[in-house]
C-alpha cells in the first residue's frame, strides 16, 4: 500500500541522508520526495512516499521519528489529507492546429502554458496525481520532449471545525 | 545605510569583546576537543594515532597529567576496550582514531557498540576540509560509512563547533538509548583557532530521551501483573544501562515473579536467588524456555525481543500478554505485539510499578484499579502473590527437575561446563567477565553465576569474536584492583591477541582464559548439527603454543590439559599479579544444550 509521510526536520547537512538510508537499508523504494524550508528557515519539511505494509511503514516511521534531528513525522495515509503533484512538459506542438489543440487540452486539465518556443510548448500543472497523469497520457501523442515531474506534496486536511471556521471568515472578508 | 551606521557605531564594542575572549580562551581546534572532552569527565581514551590525529596526539600529550591515552595495537582493540570500559563503568567510553583505515578498522567496535547499546564517543581523523571528496591519501567517508551504526554523528566543520559538538556527542551517547556517536574531524579543523565557550546546555529539539510513563499506564500494568496466573519477569540489558537492579530485585520480590535474563541481562539479578530462572533463548534453560512460552504475562523490561530469544516468532508465547517496558520507542512492538507499552527508562518505570505497589498495599485511594483491588484483598476474594502463584512455581519447578543443566564430565578430558563451574567457584561470581562470542560465550552464561550488573562484558547483537579481551583491558583500566577475565575461545582470541602488547604495556593485571577445543566450535556444532558433520573450515591447526605466545609479550602462559590439572592452574593464574594467558585444553567436540533449532520455536529444545 502507498503511504506519504509528512517529516518535519532540522533544516541541517547529512539528515536527508539518514532519512533516506532508513529505506535503502530495508529495501523500501521511495516513490517521490519533496523537500524545502518551512517558514522557520532552520527546519525543513519533506513528503515522502513510500510503499509497503501498513506495519513495515510504521516500524519505518518509528526509525524516522527516531532519529535526532526529526522533530515529526506523520503518515498521513489514513488521515484526512491532500496531495498534489506538479509537472511541467514540453510538448512539440507546431504553430496552427496542433498548439491550439494542445492549449485547448491544457485548459481542459486546469493546466497553463507557460512557455512558447517555435515548435512547442511548455505547460505547467498542478493537480491530483491521476489529474497530472491523465494529463499527460493526453499529451503524449504530441510528443514529449521532456519532462520534469515533482513529488507528491501533502498536508494535511484542516480539522472541521477550524475549516468552517476559515470559511466563514472567507466569506466575512469576501 | 543607517544599519550600516549603527554597525560602525557598535564595532569597536564587539571588537573589545572579542579581544578579552581571544587573550584569555582562544584555542585550536585540537585544544577545544580536549577541553571539552575533559568537562565531560573523560579521564581514559584509547586509541591509535596517524597522520589525520597529530594535532590531537600533540595536544594529548601536553595534557598526560589530566587524561590517560591507551595506545592499543589496532583500532577494532581500541573501540572494544572503549566499550568495556563503558559497560564496566556505566559512563562514556572514548577511541580515537585516524582517518581512512583507522576510521574503517574502528567500524566494528562501533556496530558492537551500537547493537548493545554502549555509549561511546568515537574521534576520527579526516583529511583535511579543501581534500574531502579528492580520494585523498587516508580518505574515506566515515560520516557515510558509520551513519547506519552510530546513533549520530557529526563532521566538525569548523573549529568553532567543536565544543558544541563535543558537548551534544556525550550527551547524545550516554542518555535515552545510549549508543556510540562519532565525530569526525579534518585535520585542518583541528589546527584552526576558535574561541573556546563550552556550551551550558545542549539543543536538540528533535531529541527526548527521558519520557516519563504515566501513572495510569502503570496502574494499568500492575493489575494485569496482579491478575495474571502464570507471570514472567523477562530482562535485558536495558535494565543494567539504567541501572535499574535494585528495583528489578524489589519488584520481582514483592511480586514474588520469576525472572529470566537476556544474554545482555546477565548480573542484572542475582544468579543465586530462588526467583532467578537462569538465561532463555536458543541456549537458555529448559525451564525458563518453557516458563516464557507457557506464561500468561510476559513482563519485557530493557529488552528488544531479539530473534535469538524468541525463537520462531509465531510459535512465541502464544498465551501471553506482553508488558513492554523500553526507552526506545522503536523496540517496541518491532518484533513482537505489545498489549501493554511503557515507553521510558527502566528504572524509573519500575520504581513508579513499586510505588503504585506500595500505595495499593497501604490503601491509599489513588486510582480505581489499585482500590479495587486492595478491596478484593480485603474481602478474601483476591489473593496474595506466593498463594496465587504457587501452582506456577510449582510448574517450573517440574521443568526444572525435568531437565535440569547437565553434562557428562570426565576424568579424561577437561569439559568445558566444569571449566565454567570452577570459575565460578573460584572467583564467588564477583568477577568481571568479558567474553567473545560461540560456545564459551553460552556455557559461561549456563554455568557461570553473575552477582550484580556490569560483570558480564559481551557481543551480543552484533556476535563479534575479538571483542572479549580487549573489552576485559578496558575494564581492567577501569578497575585496576578488581579481578578481570577474558574469557575466550582459541579462534576469537586470535581475531584480537596483539593486544597482550597493550595489556603488558599498561601493567595490567588482566587474565585470559582461552577455553581451547582447537576448534571454531559453534561453527563445528552447526555442521555437526544441521550439515550432516560436514566439517567445513572450522579446525584450528595451526594455532600457536598460547604459553608461549603470552610469554612472547612477556606475560606470564600456563596451561592444563587434563581436568586434575584445572583447579591448581586457575588458581595460580588468578591469584598472580599481571597478565596471565591461561590455556585450558577442553573436549573437541562438545556441544551447548539446550538449543533451539533455527527457525523452531522457543519449546522445540533439542536438550542434548
Amino acid at each position: 500500500m502507498r503511504h506519504t509521510l509528512a517529516i518535519l526536520v532540522e533544516n541541517r547537512f547529512g539528515e536527508l541522508a539518514r532519512i533516506v538510508g532508513l529505506f535503502s537499508a530495508r529495501g523500501n523504494n521511495i516513490e517521490s520526495l519533496t523537500v524545502a524550508e518551512t517558514l522557520e528557515p532552520k527546519i525543513s519539511r519533506m513528503t515522502l512516499v513510500t510503499s509497503g505494509d501498513d506495519l513495515a511503514v510504521e516500524k519505518l516511521v518509528r526509525q524516522v521519528d527516531k532519529q535526532i534531528r526529526v522533530l515529526s513525522v506523520v503518515d498521513l495515509t489514513r488521515l484526512d489529507h491532500i496531495e498534489r503533484e506538479m509537472v511541467l512538459v514540453h510538448v512539440k506542438a507546431e504553430a496552427g492546429d496542433q498548439r491550439l489543440e494542445v492549449m485547448r487540452l491544457a485548459g481542459v486539465f486546469e493546466a497553463k502554458v507557460i512557455d512558447v518556443s517555435e515548435n512547442g510548448v511548455t505547460v505547467e500543472a498542478v493537480g491530483e496525481r491521476y489529474k497530472v497523469e491523465a494529463l499527460l497520457r493526453s499529451l503524449q501523442p504530441f510528443g514529449i520532449r521532456e519532462l520534469a515531474r515533482a513529488g507528491t506534496l501533502a498536508i494535511g486536511r484542516l480539522p472541521a471545525a477550524a475549516a468552517a471556521e476559515e470559511v466563514r471568515e472567507s466569506i466575512a472578508v469576501g | 545605510m543607517v544599519a550600516t551606521l549603527t554597525e560602525q557605531l557598535k564595532a569597536p564594542d564587539m571588537r573589545s569583546d572579542e579581544a578579552v575572549h581571544s587573550s584569555s580562551c582562544e584555542f585550536s581546534g585540537a585544544r577545544i576537543l580536549i577541553e571539552a572532552s575533559l568537562r565531560e569527565g573523560v579521564d581514559t581514551i584509547f586509541g591509535y594515532p596517524g597522520g589525520a590525529v597529530l594535532h590531537i596526539y600533540d595536544e594529548l600529550t601536553k595534557n598526560q597529567h589530566r587524561l590517560r591515552h591507551i595506545l592499543a595495537r589496532h583500532e577494532q582493540g581500541a573501540v572494544h576496550m572503549a566499550e568495556g570500559y563503558a559497560k564496566a563503568t556505566g559512563r562514556v567510553g572514548v577511541a580515537l582514531v585516524t582517518s581512512g583505515p583507522g576510521a574503517t578498522n574502528a567500524i566494528t567496535g562501533i556496530a558492537n557498540a551500537f547493537m548493545d547499546s554502549t555509549p561511546l564517543v568515537v574521534i576520527t581523523g579526516q583529511v583535511p576540509r579543501k581534500m574531502i571528496g579528492s580520494d585523498a591519501f587516508q580518505e574515506v567517508d566515515t560520516v557515510g560509512i558509520t551513519r547506519p551504526c552510530t546513533k549520530y554523528n557529526y563532521l566538525v566543520r569548523e573549529a568553532s563547533e567543536m565544543a558544541e559538538v563535543v558537548r551534544e556527542a556525550f550527551h547524545l551517547a550516554g542518555t535515552g538509548r545510549p549508543g556510540p556517536v562519532v565525530i569526525d574531524i579534518p585535520k585542518d579543523v583541528t589546527a584552526e583557532q576558535a574561541v573556546f565557550v563550552y556550551p551550558e546546555k545542549v539543543d536538540l529539539p528533535g531529541y527526548c530521551p527521558n519520557k516519563r510513563v504515566e501513572y495510569e499506564q502503570v496502574e494499568q500494568a500492575l493489575e494485569k501483573i496482579e491478575r495474571a496466573k502464570r507471570p514472567i519477569l523477562y530482562v535485558g540489558g536495558g535494565v543494567i544501562h539504567a541501572n535499574g537492579s535494585a528495583e528489578l530485585l524489589r519488584l520481582a520480590e514483592k511480586l514474588c515473579l520469576p525472572v529470566t535474563p537476556t544474554l545482555m541481562g546477565l548480573g542484572c539479578f542475582p544468579s543465586g536467588h530462588p526467583l532467578y530462572l537462569g538465561m532463555l533463548g536458543m541456549h537458555g534453560t529448559y525451564w525458563a524456555n518453557m516458563a516464557i512460552s507457557e506464561s500468561d504475562l510476559i513482563v519485557a523490561i530493557g529488552v528488544r525481543f531479539d530473534d535469538r530469544v524468541t525463537g520462531a516468532l509465531e510459535k512465541f508465547a502464544p498465551q501471553a500478554q506482553i508488558i513492554h517496558v523500553d526507552v526506545d520507542p522503536s523496540s517496541v512492538s518491532k518484533n513482537v505485539r505489545a498489549h501493554v507499552p511503557l515507553v521510558g527508562d527502566a528504572k524509573s518505570v519500575m520504581q513508579q510499578m513499586l510505588d503504585c505497589h506500595d500505595a495499593e498495599t497501604e490503601a491509599r485511594p489513588l486510582g480505581t484499579a489499585a482500590m479495587a483491588h486492595t478491596k478484593a484483598l480485603a474481602d478474601g476474594r483476591a489473593t496474595p502473590p506466593e498463594e496465587r502463584l504457587a501452582a506456577w512455581w510449582r510448574q517450573i519447578e517440574e521443568w526444572k527437575q525435568f531437565a535440569p543443566l547437565t553434562y557428562e564430565n570426565s576424568d579424561e578430558v577437561i569439559k568445558p561446563q566444569f571449566l565454567c563451574e570452577e570459575l565460578y567457584r573460584l572467583t564467588g561470581g564477583d568477577a568481571i567477565i568479558a567474553t567473545d562470542v560461540g560456545q564459551h560465550q553460552m556455557w559461561l552464561a549456563q554455568y557461570y553465576g553473575f552477582n550484580g550488573p556490569r560483570q558480564s562484558i559481551t557481543s551480543g547483537g552484533l556476535g563479534a569474536m575479538g571483542f572479549g579481551f580487549p573489552a576485559a583491558v578496558g575494564a581492567q583500566l577501569a578497575f585496576p584492583d578488581r579481578q578481570v577475565i577474558a574469557f575466550v575461545g582459541d579462534g576469537g582470541f586470535q581475531m584480537t591477541a596483539q593486544e597482550l602488547a597493550t595489556a603488558v604495556q599498561y601493567k595490567t593485571n588482566t587474565k585470559i582464559i582461552v577455553m581451547n577445543n582447537n576448534y571454531l566450535g559453534m561453527v563445528r556444532q552447526w555442521q555437526e548439527l544441521f550439515y550432516d558433520g560436514t566439517y567445513s573450515a572450522v579446525g584450528m591447526d595451526g594455532s600457536p603454543d598460547f604459553v608461549k605466545l603470552a610469554e612472547a609479550y612477556g606475560a606470564v602462559g600456563l596451561r592444563a590439559s587434563k581436568p586434575s590439572e584445572l583447579s591448581a592452574v586457575l588458581e595460580r593464574g588468578l591469584s598472580m599479579p599481571g597478565v596471565v594467558v591461561m590455556d585450558i585444553v577442553v573436549t573437541a567436540e562438545e556441544n551447548v544444550y539446550p538449543m533451539i533449532p533455527p527457525g523452531a520455536g522457543l519449546k522445540e529444545m533439542v536438550l542434548g
